[in-house]
């Protein structure tokens, strides 16, 4: 593994007016990592992301994506990206490996067109027009033509919004086998159950700053957060104590007590976690 | 749920050989991605009813009906179809170039194809010779079937010899340029792909009707034929006029002759005011993405 990160964003400024959209971010990919940005609308995933797509100027800030500056972008490096934008609605008219064998022509060592469609599941589809496809296929469509360069790293802005749950499992799916494959991976979402699936890493994002980063198992510190071990006791009525040792509560309460009813062991969840480290009163309203 | 998470790095992550950077600007690239975009620009038309019938078949549609209505000569021995047939002409030169592009590419961009394929590795000049590709096809496809049409069904006569064929295909070729570079640059007036027609077809549309199109130029008001006098289409007009109307009909032009040079001229100057609208203004991206 080369020692290298796949990202590193230094203290990145996007200011538009006096309207600070990234107010100071920094943060790592590993090479072969799922990297996930998490954060409510509005929190500047997105315009990070730009940056780092090479879309957009930044106003502060160091940045660099596959040992180059995004704000420079050359044909050879966005050739080593795969891009997977916010909702696109164009191509309409083109079948799906129209577009796709289109697409591979810009890249100096594509995939196989067939075997990308193949991949993202849409050999039902091949024949099919781009606008003729459902939400979640249509997303299938724009993953495709995000690998058909054979990526090293791949954006995925917000990929599933909008998707019934079977088309989000069946995507969690797609992302794991390009995961698989050793492709980086930077994921924006502000789906807690995508993160919790996919990610290996994440950063929170909110107000245009990083509240938070580690790993969906230890993000706010939830791993070694007090549990609250709730139980019934001999009068019926419900108990509930807060320890960070629940194990040894249990032990000590069935030694007294025996079997006990309605018992159980609660830590926080990456919902309570994140919604515990985000700035607007109604998260807080909801984490209290 | 957290277990799956650590499903990556089977195979340890990616390094590749990157590819050289001259690769991306050798010709046989720009041919490759120049041709894989006129590639799919022309499935694209042939799957678009509605282009296909304002751009490139609207014309010999023109032709069919007032050929049919009007059946009148402007001078002795030269229909009214003759004259009309080289309003068409140039008609269809702007419509598949300036206002075919002006919309698609509209369209395009607020779609978010222009900034997917900025994305992308093509050259952003694969994209513009995608759209020089279409509209050489369209374009040589809707002359041949307007003249073919014209002197089939209505006995219009073609140009009467290799001079006027040649006078014929270099206003073509010098109007779709003209009017290629100005559509790219006109793409970005449209605020959204929605409007984009709106915004366009009513500019052909009035340069049609003060050009010499629908009515006989020298005909016009002065004022009218000043005005008109500053686009492209009036000139196209009278350079289609000069390969496809008798030598005799020169006289009835305002300046008493076929002003080729000024022809010439006037579509050349277009095109280098378009080359550089386009170089100054052109936008991958929709307003306010930045």
């Amino acid at each position: 593994m080369s020692s290298e990160p796949a990202v590193r964003v230094t203290d990145l400024h996007k200011h538009y007016g006096s309207r600070r959209a990234v107010d100071g971010v920094s943060f790592d990919v590993v090479p072969g990592q799922v990297f996930a940005l998490l954060g409510p609308n509005g929190a500047g995933k997105s315009t990070t992301v730009e940056v780092l797509e090479g879309y957009r100027a930044r106003t502060a800030g160091e940045v660099s994506v596959l040992g180059a500056d995004p704000g420079r972008p050359t044909p050879a490096w966005r050739s080593r990206l795969g891009i997977v934008a916010q909702s696109t609605r164009d191509l309409s008219d083109l079948t799906v490996t129209e577009v796709v064998r289109q697409f591979a022509t810009f890249y100096p060592h594509p995939r196989r067109p067939e075997a990308v469609v193949e991949q993202v599941g849409l050999a039902d589809d091949a024949r099919t027009r781009a606008s003729a496809l459902s939400g979640g296929r249509r997303r299938r469509l724009d993953v495709a033509l995000g690998i058909v360069g054979d990526p090293e790293l791949l954006f995925l802005d917000e990929p599933t919004t909008g998707f019934d749950p079977e088309a989000r499992r069946e995507f969690w799916a797609l992302v794991q086998l390009l995961a698989a494959d050793g492709t980086t991976i930077l994921l924006t979402t502000h789906y807690l159950d995508e993160v919790e699936v996919l990610a290996d890493a994440l950063a929170v994002i909110d107000g245009g700053r990083i509240v938070a980063t580690g790993t969906p198992a230890d993000l706010g510190g939830r791993d070694t957060a007090p549990a609250s071990v709730r139980w019934r006791d001999a009068g019926g009525g419900w108990r509930t104590e807060l320890t960070g040792e629940p194990a040894a509560l249990v032990a000590r309460l069935h030694a007294q007590l025996g079997e006990l009813d309605g018992l159980s062991v609660h830590r926080p969840t990456l919902e309570d976690a994140y919604l515990s480290l985000l700035s607007s009163p109604a998260a807080q309203e909801v984490s209290r | 749920m957290s277990t799956t998470a650590s499903t990556s790095t089977t195979s340890g992550p990616r390094t590749r050989q990157p590819a050289e950077p001259s690769a991306f600007r050798s010709p046989a690239f720009l041919a490759r991605t120049s041709l894989a975009r006129t590639a799919v620009e022309l499935k694209e038309l042939s799957r678009s009813w509605d282009a296909l019938v304002f751009n490139v078949f609207f014309p010999i549609i023109f032709l069919f009906v007032f050929g049919s209505v009007f059946s009148g000569e402007v001078a002795p021995g030269v229909s009214f179809t003759q004259y009309f047939t080289a309003g068409m002409a140039a008609s269809g030169v702007l419509l598949v170039s300036f206002q075919s592009l002006a919309i698609s590419i509209a369209v395009e961009r607020d779609d978010g194809l222009l900034k997917r394929l900025e994305g992308t590795p093509m050259p952003p000049a694969a994209y513009f010779l995608g759209k020089v590709g279409l509209v050489v096809v369209t374009g040589a496809v809707q002359m041949a079937v307007l003249l073919t049409a014209a002197h089939l069904l209505f006995d219009v006569d073609l140009p009467a010899g290799p001079q006027q064929w040649l006078t014929l295909g270099w206003v073509t070729v010098l109007g779709a340029a003209a009017g290629t570079l100005l559509g790219i640059a006109y793409s970005s007036i449209p605020r959204t792909g929605r409007s984009a027609s709106a915004v366009t077809a009513p500019v052909v549309l009035v340069l049609q009707f003060v050009s010499g199109v629908f009515f006989v130029y020298s005909q016009l008001p002065g004022w009218m034929q000043d005005v008109a006098a500053v686009f492209p289409l009036k000139w196209m007009a009278e350079g289609f006029r000069a390969a496809l109307l008798p030598e005799s009909m020169a006289a009835a032009e305002p300046a008493g002759e076929w002003q080729l040079g000024l022809v010439a001229l006037v579509l050349a100057g277009w095109t280098v005011v378009g080359l550089l609208l386009c170089r100054t203004t052109f936008r991958w991206r929709r307003r306010g993405d930045r």
